[in-house]
């Protein structure tokens, strides 16, 4: 076991993957000479060539679908889009194509394209660079989302998506790339099935995926000093979502807040208690909570920006809060 | 068998002329019962007919091999029936039925037939294009000589996509063909409503693409652009444009009441119908005789009789299956 960062973990499957099939290329804005804007593929172009590792013009559609065209041409693309804030230019071939092709075509077709993107706020970026919007993917059929949390999930959800005949969507909140977590070279592909605990509890479950899983660990902390155990899931998967795991937890500590980095309204987070509703709602001790963000582009004063995003804080209020909707 | 010369275009066997004929006829056949079942009922949805452009898709699949793949829009019935797909299987699918190319999951705009390369129907003006830019990389990637035709109109050319798939096709010198239909509509809006620079070879040429305008209305001027096109593309030579001139007879859809464009255009048009001026040249030249024209109007409709009778017949998708091929494993 080592400590590797996010970003290395993330490097370290690229590299392991292009190495091991030599269907796999990477392609996006600024992957090769540049080293990727987050620094993700750095050293990749030198060691796998300009072939592999391509740098494309700023044509997000057309790179995506260029993608999805090499997944039917029998290739293992994987493409980079800078950030979740300029996929919107590309959603056309994300939702129409990607999505549809396998069932239009009467299951003729196959489409194994892997898309990483980076998301989320928190950099002081303003409105246009501060999305949230993994939870709108996860709307879609036809593809698979995921949010590596953890840099085990970082390293191993890259090489299960490599793995699955369909899309694969990994969002990669953009603050976990310098954060370091124990790293186990030999791990492999991670489980791509099932949310994960991260910390045990029994007075509330704490629901959060991607960026918000190390808010939720905070405000566990916090909680636990107080003589709160609350227990935190990471949904990790947002589509499909692992209903057995959420339920299972909720049954079991009777309270649920979900953090979610998107808006409120229509949010996965939205989604998720939903769901909880449908299947728990006779063993909840209190209505089903969300902590998201504030309904505002995301503005760029830090104290603004930190005022529209769910805090640690915020979560604590919101746990004790449920605890006192029962305990008076 | 004896060369015939026809002019202006290049010398044409009798055999090789009755193919392009008869495809052009089963196209236009096909597309009228199409129109009928529409209106009886039977088909529904979008149906956009090709009829007036059968010279595009019966000339241009002349110059690729099995090998090459092919992407086209909402308007390519003609595209797939020139590619080979079983009438059978195109009525079909516009019947909803699970013998259909796509299984009754697409319909008239979304035909796919993975053995012949035929990568579908696309309905979002513009977004086969990047599709067919995918293919052609793969292609380039594991260094096979293949061709990725993709078909589009006139309104497409106004898309991002359009110009994105151009330039990055051109960047990276991809062995894709990119065939332009310009019947000088997008639905009701007139060429030179939709573009600044009207004569559309120059957006291609401004990536680089070197790009030809030829008659979409002789089939033979069709095959022989589109063959030295496929030529260079398959030579390395990265991507080739062609516009094609062309017209539709019919309104853009079934739905459409055509109220933009002037009788007298329609009728002008007309005059050049891709079927019966090919036929008038062969006549002429003597390569064929009317009864070669009538066996080929008759096997013509022996087949799309068969294809009517096999959708007919052909079973639902049940609908247990709903949920089938949105994803590999178990859809939740
Ligand atoms: C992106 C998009 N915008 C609008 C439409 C609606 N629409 C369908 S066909 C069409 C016209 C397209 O014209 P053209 O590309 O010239 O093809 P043609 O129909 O003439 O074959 C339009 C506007 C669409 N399908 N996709
Ligand atoms: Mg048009």
């Amino acid at each position: 076991m080592t400590r590797i960062t996010y970003r290395d973990a993330v490097r370290s499957a690229l590299r392991e993957a292009l190495a091991s099939d030599s269907r796999v290329f990477l392609m996006g804005e600024d992957v090769g000479r540049y080293g990727g804007a987050y620094a993700v593929s750095r050293g990749l172009l030198e060691e796998f060539g300009p072939e592999r590792i391509r740098d494309t013009p700023l044509s997000e559609s057309a790179f995506l679908g260029a993608g999805i065209g090499a997944a039917l041409g029998g290739m293992r693309p994987i493409v980079e889009v800078m950030t979740v804030n300029f996929s919107l230019l590309a959603l056309d071939q994300v939702v129409n194509n990607a999505a549809t092709l396998r069932h239009m075509s009467g299951g003729q077709l196959s489409v194994p394209l892997v898309v990483r993107m980076a998301t989320g706020a928190g950099r002081q970026l303003a409105a246009q660079h501060s999305h949230s919007l993994e939870g709108w993917y996860a709307h879609i059929p036809g593809i698979r989302v995921l949010t590596p949390a953890t840099v085990a999930d970082a390293y191993g959800m890259l090489l299960a998506a490599l793995r699955e005949p369909d899309p694969v969507f990994i969002f990669e909140h953009a603050l976990l790339y310098p954060v370091e977590g124990d790293f186990d070279p030999a791990s492999g592909v991670a489980d791509i099935a099932h949310a994960a605990v991260r910390r045990a509890g029994t007075e509330a479950t704490v629901i959060a995926y991607g960026g918000s899983v190390g808010k939720a660990l905070q405000a566990a902390d916090q909680l636990a000093a107080a003589g709160v155990e609350v227990e935190v899931l990471d949904l990790r998967t947002l589509r499909p979502l692992d209903d057995e795991t959420i339920l299972t937890s909720v049954r079991k500590t009777r309270r649920a807040v979900i953090v979610d980095e998107a808006w409120r309204t229509g949010s996965l987070a939205a989604e998720v208690s939903a769901r909880i509703t449908e299947g728990a709602f006779y063993d909840l001790d209190a209505p089903v909570a969300r902590v998201c963000s504030a309904e505002v582009p995301i503005p760029y004063a830090k104290h603004l920006e930190d005022a529209a995003l769910p805090q640690p804080a915020g979560i604590v209020t919101t746990v004790r809060e449920l605890l006192g909707t029962t305990r008076g | 068998m004896a060369a015939t010369a026809l002019s202006p275009a290049p010398l044409i066997e009798r055999d090789h002329a009755l193919t392009l004929l008869r495809g052009m006829l089963l196209i236009r056949r096909f597309e009228e019962k199409a129109a009928e079942l529409y209106s009886a009922g039977n088909i529904h949805g979008f149906l956009h007919l090709y009829i007036g452009q059968e010279a595009i898709a019966v000339g241009a699949l002349q110059a690729l091999t099995p090998d090459d793949a092919i992407v086209a829009t909402y308007r390519e019935h003609g595209h797939a029936l020139a590619r080979g797909i079983p009438a059978g299987a195109v009525m079909a699918e516009m019947y909803g039925k699970a013998s259909g190319c796509s299984r009754g999951h697409g319909g008239s705009m979304h035909l796919f037939d993975a053995g012949r390369r035929f990568y579908g129907g696309y309905a979002i003006v513009g977004g086969g294009l990047p599709i067919a830019v995918g293919l052609a990389l793969a292609d380039t990637l594991e260094q096979r000589a293949r061709v990725t035709a993709c078909f589009f109109g006139d309104g497409a050319v106004a898309e991002g996509e359009f110009h994105e798939s151009l330039n990055l096709a051109a960047l990276w010198k991809l062995p894709v063909l990119f065939l332009c239909e310009n019947n000088r509509y997008a639905m009701g809006t007139a060429l030179e409503r939709h573009q600044s620079q009207t004569d559309l070879r120059a957006k291609a040429q401004s990536y680089n693409v070197p790009a030809e305008q030829v008659d979409g209305m002789d089939v033979l001027a069709v095959q022989e652009a589109t063959r030295r096109a496929v030529d260079a593309v398959r030579h390395g030579g990265g991507p080739q444009f062609i516009e094609f001139l062309t017209y539709r007879f019919r309104a853009h859809s079934m739905y459409d009441p055509d109220l933009y464009r002037a009788k007298e255009e329609i009728a002008r048009w007309k005059e050049r119908d891709p079927i019966s001026t090919f036929q008038a040249r062969l006549r002429e030249a003597g390569v064929v005789t009317e009864a070669d024209v009538a066996q080929a109007e008759q096997e013509v409709a022996t087949e799309i009789v068969a294809a009517v009778a096999f959708a007919e017949a052909a079973p639902w998708e049940p609908v247990e299956n709903l949920l089938k091929d949105v994803c590999t494993g178990a859809p939740r």
